[in-house]
């Protein structure tokens, strides 16, 4: 009786493997764990001094309740303002000269040898790190803001042009085709039949840029590039935690800040 | 959109003249704002030092070229470390990441009054401060090392993976939820059956995107102290050792462009 249920029963539902070849998956699962055992057995973790560092984590946690905004205030000031001055100009300038490399960058509407070119432009700005660009750049140009500046701007390059040539892309071409019946140049065809279809995009990203280099323009300063990291980077040095906690609570009040007013204006222009 | 007339006669204009008034208005006060920043920037800059760019420029590339190709033989260890602390840095902070996501989606949050708050507190404030700044922090606590860099790396990612991660919980198919509840399953069933394999691509799809970013930001953990090859990196600079700091800034951008294109294929893959 029962041998006959089941067998109109047939087998339990089993839910299908994430990866159907069983030597593959066999393979990766056995690779990660091996992958996994070693990278652990290569971290070492010198627990007594984790120990000893626990109380100051925890005098750092409790400087998070009672921040001294006070002692240096003016040095935040100062260095909140350069970030500040950092962020904002590194985005105009940045902005400014993403559009046209960002059209360059667009397969649809450039010529291929200015295509190689600007994506090549793109590659690059992307790959580099800016706390590497910013290096350099200080050894080149000397401390202060101006390398911070410099390195933002390289950085919000590639990010803005990347994002804009996208965007081109995926335009509607029916518009411009429109306007180009018309007979109009190049550049009214792209004042009157792209730019208005990407301007709502291009003024979200730039925001959204902007909140980045601040964010970006606050560790800058570690390496003498200009900006409130040099006054962070300081504070944790002479063991202020409760200088540090109000440096990184002025940064996040700003960051979402930001990112509220960015809500904000990427809904209207949308 | 306005008529306008110039010399009696009609002609169309974009906007009229009280936008127009209004948009030249903004970009004056924008343009006053830029220009005030600018002089900031000058007023802080030792200008001599910038016209001496170019030779010093010069200078730093013709010591730093050629890579002094030997040293790679103590680089291979940073950048083990360096892997290391990307991809275990990745691992928990998936694992940290996951449950914050649940508390924070409206959709499977415990309590949108208590938890949810604190959800999106712990994503806000692990995505607005630097791994750098948490690497600093963290080094001052645990002591240099990879195990600094490790837990900076992941407190850092638990706010851009729970973020990603609750935005895809929100989207699901509610009907797939209903379906599998009607079938009187528990609520850790239905999470299970149900939005699980909902999320599960996208999922993935975060893991090797924050992993490719963290290989990036684990190189220059180093700087702070914080292990990986970032710390070679240091070493050379302070030493103005040109020739290794171009071989390890090339080994970097190697290291990135191979993250980059392993996170694409994966996706590729997945997606």
């Amino acid at each position: 009786m029962s041998a006959a249920l089941d067998e109109r029963l047939g087998k339990p539902w089993k839910k299908p493997p994430l990866i159907s070849s069983p030597a593959l998956r066999w393979t990766l699962l056995i690779g990660t764990v091996i992958y996994l055992i070693l990278a652990m057995n290569s971290i070492e973790v010198n627990w007594s001094r984790v120990y000893r560092g626990l109380d100051r984590g925890w005098q750092f946690v409790v400087a998070f309740a009672n921040p001294d905004f006070t002692s240096r205030a003016a040095e935040i000031k100062d260095g909140m303002i350069e970030s500040a001055v950092m962020a904002l100009t590194s985005t105009v300038v940045g902005i400014a000269i993403s559009i046209p490399i960002g059209l360059g960058a667009a397969r649809n509407i450039s010529i291929l040898p200015v295509y190689l070119v600007c994506r090549s432009i793109v590659a690059v700005s992307r790959a580099l790190n800016e706390i590497v660009v910013a290096i350099l750049l200080v050894a080149i140009f000397g401390f202060g803001p101006l390398a911070g500046f410099l390195t933002l701007s390289f950085a919000t390059i590639g990010f803005l042009s990347k994002l804009l040539a996208e965007e081109i892309e995926d335009m509607d071409k029916v518009q411009a085709e429109a306007v180009r019946a018309t007979g109009a140049s190049w550049l009214q065809r792209y004042i009157y039949g792209i730019h208005p279809q990407v301007v709502p995009r291009l003024i979200g990203l730039s925001i959204y840029r902007l909140d980045i280099n601040f964010r970006e323009s606050a560790v800058l300063g570690i390496v003498g590039a200009g900006g409130i990291g040099a006054t962070l980077n300081t504070a944790f040095d002479r063991y202020e935690f409760d200088t540090a906690a109000a440096i990184l609570l002025v940064i996040i009040a700003v960051v979402m800040v930001l990112e509220y007013l960015s809500g904000i204006i990427r809904a209207r222009v949308q | 959109m306005a008529i306008s007339t110039i010399d009696g006669q009609k002609v169309w204009q974009r906007r009229d003249r009280n936008t127009q008034l209004r948009t030249w208005a903004l970009w004056l006060v924008g343009t006053a704002i830029f220009m005030w920043c600018w002089q900031q920037i000058s007023a802080a800059t030792t200008w001599p030092f910038f016209w001496d760019a170019p030779r010093i420029a010069a200078d730093i590339g013709g010591r730093a070229l050629p890579p002094r190709w030997s040293y790679m033989d103590k680089l291979w260890a940073p950048l083990w470390d360096t892997l290391n602390i990307a991809t275990l840095g990745t691992v928990m902070a998936l694992m940290m990441a996951v449950p914050v996501a649940f508390m924070a989606a409206r959709n499977t949050t415990p309590s949108a009054l208590f938890v949810r708050p604190i959800a999106l507190l712990i994503i806000v404030s692990s995505r607005s401060i630097n791994s750098l700044i948490w690497a600093l922090l963290l080094v001052k606590i645990l002591g240099p090392g990879v195990f600094a860099g490790l837990i900076a790396i992941s407190i850092r990612s638990i706010g851009f993976c729970a973020k990603l991660l609750y935005e895809a919980i929100e989207e699901i198919d509610e009907a797939q939820v209903e379906a599998i509840t009607a079938t009187g399953a528990s609520r850790w069933q239905v999470m299970a059956y149900g939005i699980v394999p909902q999320i599960m691509p996208a999922f993935a799809g975060i893991a090797v995107f924050r992993w490719d970013i963290n290989l990036r930001e684990s190189t220059v953990l180093g700087l702070v102290g914080a292990g990986g090859i970032g710390l070679q990196l240091q070493g050379s600079l302070n030493t103005l050792a040109w020739p290794q700091v171009s071989l390890i800034l090339l080994v970097i951008l190697l290291a990135v462009v191979v993250s980059e294109w392993v996170s694409a294929k994966v996706r590729g893959a997945i997606i």
